[in-house]
């Protein structure tokens, strides 16, 4: 059922100004020890980064090799320890959809419209616009226990898309669907970024899903993380996850992530 | 529906035992006795009733206000989480009876010190559910708010506080039990009408049966009014009883 919903053809999440950029120059990060005497844990230890006006770019590493960290400097919910984050105002989507049960599939997806002092019925009314073009015409109303995982990940990201950042961070977005909904998922994406264009910073540890989606491919060591390579994926879209030239750039990708 | 049957048959053996064993029928009257005082004694028990149903409701309702108040500013304030908890667990353990007669001796023989008994025993129960609710907030969920450009308030008002009812409702519904036992003790220390003065009254008069009744008509009230929550936490927060779905 999922397939068959095509990219959103409106745009009704127009910005309205210009796409912001991120860079990030040898920022560092290190965490106090969680107990008393516990040695500091470094997550990241000198990142460079950047992504341009309307850049998809993809951060890949093992687990636990502070891409999680990376994305809360870019959104400012942390502070560099050294190094420089230069972000304009970026909107986070995580793993977990982080829906408010309470709150119907519209509006969760107009909260960050309510956050910003937009009236409760044109909030509502932009909100429904999207899930439409998502492809949730007639569950507007339902609460998220009531949606699958692949429609809740769709609120989520209507959600992210209303806060009007022109950057968006997203954390795994897709880690948490059974493979299938996320293949789905990626391609859906794919197709609102299309429609939608943002500055994304995608972080993943599913180098596909890093190929498939992003101009360009960056890839961490273990921790405390590092750029040890960075891949330009410059194929057109839509891609196919079966091109030759993707294949071959995702074994490249593997083999970074194994030295 | 089992509940039922194991109090009709502890009823059929408390008749059995108050009819043939001798027993006096001050010492333990029978169920049957307690049926025809709460039929005959109507008019008494419920003009003493709605004086102790108002109570329990107004002390409960005083509790809510101040409890909340209360869990609100000690989630918001650090240092008066440090300053109030310890003050707070440290209340709970005035013992009530010597407290009662001196709010009586304060307050006089009215309703003030029966709101002042039945509020102080239901606020700890009412805060610590609360308090846990709303430090139990996903801090993921306010992460979310803060990269959108909310301000404190604003995910108090949209995140904490509709995450935090189910931990007020279970408050209220732990508190029903302990306020119908703080009423009648506020009755006891001094008044002149309730089911606990009523029960007070009937003992010394070996109107034993009547003073059941009392306690009859209490602890229905008790539970109808946990009744009466349960199903307001169905309405209100349907989504806590939902299973989390898929969300790791």
């Amino acid at each position: 059922m999922l397939t068959r919903i095509g990219a959103p053809e409106a745009a009704p999440t127009d910005v309205g100004t210009e796409l912001g950029s991120v860079s990030l120059r040898d920022a560092r990060k290190t965490f106090a020890g969680g107990r008393r005497g516990a040695a500091p844990v470094p997550a990241l230890a000198g990142v460079s980064l950047h992504a341009a006006a309307g850049e998809i770019v993809a951060v890949v590493g093992p687990s636990g090799c502070g891409k999680t960290t990376l994305l809360e400097l870019v959104c400012g919910l942390v502070e560099p320890d050294g190094g420089s984050v230069d972000a304009a105002p970026a909107a986070l989507m995580a793993q977990r959809d982080l829906l408010l049960p309470w709150r119907s599939a519209v509006d969760n997806a107009a909260l960050a419209l309510r956050v910003a002092g937009v009236g409760r019925e044109p909030a509502r009314a932009r909100a429904r616009a999207l899930l439409r073009d998502f492809g949730l015409a007639g569950f507007e109303r339902a609460r998220p226990h009531e949606l699958s995982g692949g429609m809740r990940q769709r609120v989520a990201f209507a959600r992210t898309l209303l806060s009007g950042r022109t950057v968006l961070c997203l954390d795994e977005p897709f880690a948490a669907l059974d493979a299938l909904t996320r293949q789905e998922m990626q391609d859906w994406l794919a197709g609102a970024l299309a429609v939608a264009p943002r500055t994304v910073v995608l972080v993943t540890h599913d180098v596909e899903e890093a190929i498939v989606l992003a101009d360009r491919v960056v890839v961490l060591s273990p921790r405390p993380g590092r750029v040890v390579a960075t891949l330009d994926v410059d194929a057109p879209r839509p891609r196919r996850r079966t091109d030759a030239g993707l294949v071959a750039l995702r074994e490249r990708a593997l083999q970074e992530l194994r030295r | 529906m089992i509940a039922v049957l194991l109090l009709l048959a502890l009823l059929g053996v408390w008749e059995a035992y108050a009819q043939f064993s001798g027993v006096a029928d001050i010492v333990l009257p029978a169920p049957t006795a307690i049926l025809t005082a709460l039929y005959e004694d109507r008019v008494l028990l419920w003009s003493n009733f709605t004086v102790t149903a108002g109570e329990i409701g107004l002390g409960m309702l005083v509790a809510l206000v101040f409890g909340l108040a209360c869990a609100v500013a000690i989630h918001f304030s650090s240092t008066l989480r440090r300053a109030l908890y310890p003050l707070l667990v440290g209340s709970q353990t005035i013992p009530i009876v010597l407290v009662a007669p001196l709010l009586v001796a304060w307050w006089g023989f009215g309703l003030v010190p029966k709101l002042a008994i039945v509020a102080l025993v239901c606020f700890f129960p009412i805060v610590v559910p609360t308090l846990d609710a709303l430090d139990r907030v996903d801090a993921d969920l306010r992460k979310l708010m803060r990269t959108f450009g909310a301000s404190r308030w604003q995910t108090f008002r949209m995140v904490e506080a509709p995450a935090a009812l189910p931990g007020v409702l279970t408050g209220a519904k732990l508190s029903v039990a302990v306020a119908a036992i703080g009423a009648v003790f506020a009755e006891l220390a001094g008044s002149d009408a309730g089911l606990g003065n009523l029960m007070l009254k009937a003992i010394p008069n070996f109107q034993t049966a009547r003073a059941f009744a009392a306690v009859q008509i209490l602890s229905a009230f008790a539970v109808a009014l946990f009744g009466l929550l349960a199903l307001a936490e169905r309405r209100l927060v349907p989504w806590a009883r939902q299973p989390r779905g898929t969300a790791p």
